[in-house]
């Protein structure tokens, strides 16, 4: 989808000067833009891309600084999941060709001991489930413990929506930061899943926000939706405040509902990067799956210039993302330290 | 057919070289699409070459059969019930 298309480019100049409201809101007072400014962001042009990913590289250097916090995540339960979101691959009701796979606890310690290699702070144990029984709490179990005794390393989780005491049973593990995606905007949500409810997903974040765990809740853009819908997405995630908003682009699989749609517009997908930044000055912001077909090198660079101070490095959960060393190199290029561990932002 | 062979044959179709295990002798469909390698499989190889640049392959390249794939972030392995695992390293 380009703003071309469906909306055409509001001027600066139509509400005031946004581009200077914004840095005055912003980067000078640290609020975050509102819903009718996000949207009025993702309307604006081409002409105006580079300014707007400046400004929010200014509001990331503000209030996240120059560091970028790196993470690993791997899928403990691969594929045969009862939900249907129809970007995923994993999906059970779909004609996909991944089959489901668990990973033993050994090659879990051993991918989080690849992940800490690279310099990461975090590494994120995802299961593809809704929610999780009492096999899979038991598995994340021990397979934490052998991490935490085997490996510096912050663990993540992610095993869908949660019951309190399952929150509970987390929190005592020494889950450090709990990922749930709010997917897509609400109005959107229907359109992209229907086995369960947008309202559901957000009771799971509202539970972890307030269990002691940080909170990371982003979602998928390129899936079709409108702009309005987008900025929706981001408004919401706003209103949430996770600790950590990671953001991806829809990578079209083959079987799903969504196999057909085309890779995002890459000149969407930076302005994306700089409206939710804007949204979102004080969160982490994650650059997750699909960058490497949405943005390639240049994109990505682009991106980590532009209100990204995040990265999930390596592969991703069924497909390949970039070889680290070329990541690390990118940052380093770019004089962006790796986040230490127990650093805060 | 040496495994070498097959390789080569694989690459020569345009759907990117899988490593393969010895005991396979023949490779007959294309780990990404599942379809069967040559005739009109050779229009998608091109897209087919792409898509193993960025996920593991998904069919046995013998059998067709779906594989048990297992990501992590520096490799993959890919199991078929007949023929064997492979495992890539994705780190260089």
């Amino acid at each position: 989808m380009t703003a071309s298309v469906t909306d055409p480019p509001i001027p600066a100049s139509a509400d005031g000067d946004l581009l200077a409201i914004a840095r005055e809101q912003v980067l000078e007072r640290g609020e975050p833009l509102t819903y009718d400014q996000i949207l009025a962001v993702l309307r604006t042009g081409d002409d105006e891309l580079e300014a707007w990913l400046a400004l929010a590289h200014e509001v990331r250097l503000r209030y996240q600084g120059p560091s970028v916090e790196v993470e690993g995540i791997v899928s403990l339960k691969t594929g045969g999941c009862p939900e249907d979101c129809h970007f995923c691959s994993q999906s059970g009701q779909f004609t996909s060709p991944v089959r489901s796979v668990w990973l033993n606890i050994p090659e879990l310690v051993r991918a989080a001991k690849q992940t800490a290699a690279t310099g990461a702070s975090e590494f994120c144990i995802v299961a593809a489930v809704r929610g999780p029984d009492d096999k899979l709490m038991e598995q994340l179990r021990e397979g934490v413990a052998a991490i935490q005794a085997a490996v510096d390393i912050n663990v993540a989780a992610s095993v869908g929506m949660l019951t309190q005491e399952q929150v509970d049973d987390l929190v005592d593990m020494g889950i450090h930061r709990y990922n749930h995606n709010l997917e897509a905007g609400r109005s959107f949500f229907p359109q992209v899943v229907t086995t369960h409810s947008w309202q559901e997903r957000w009771d799971t974040c509202e539970m972890i926000a307030a269990s002691g765990m940080e909170l990371c809740c982003g979602g998928l853009v390129g899936m079709g939706e409108t702009l309005e819908q987008r900025a929706e997405l981001a408004a919401d995630l706003s209103r949430l405040q996770p600790h950590e908003v990671p953001l991806n682009f829809l990578n079209p699989r083959p079987g799903t509902p969504f196999g057909h749609l085309e890779p995002m517009d890459t000149g969407d997908a930076l302005r994306t990067i700089a409206a939710f930044r804007l949204a979102l000055p004080r969160t982490i912001l994650r650059y997750a799956g699909g960058r490497e077909l949405t943005l390639g090198d240049l994109g990505t660079r682009d991106g980590l210039l532009g209100g990204i101070n995040a990265v999930i490095v390596g592969n991703y959960l069924t497909t390949l993302g970039r070889d680290p060393k070329e990541d690390l190199e990118l940052l380093a290029d770019l004089d962006m330290p790796i986040r230490a561990l127990n650093d805060t932002f | 057919m040496t495994p070498s062979d097959v390789g080569a044959t694989v690459a020569a179709a345009g759907v990117g070289e899988v490593p393969l295990p010895d005991d396979r002798a023949h490779a007959a469909y294309c780990g990404a699409c599942g379809d069967p390698l040559g005739g009109g499989h050779d229009a998608q190889a091109p897209a087919c070459a792409r898509r193993l640049e960025l996920e593991p392959p998904r069919y046995c390249v013998v059998c067709r059969r779906r594989m048990k794939v297992q990501v992590t972030p520096g490799a993959w392995a890919a199991t078929c019930v007949v023929h064997g695992s492979v495992e890539h390293s994705t780190w260089h």
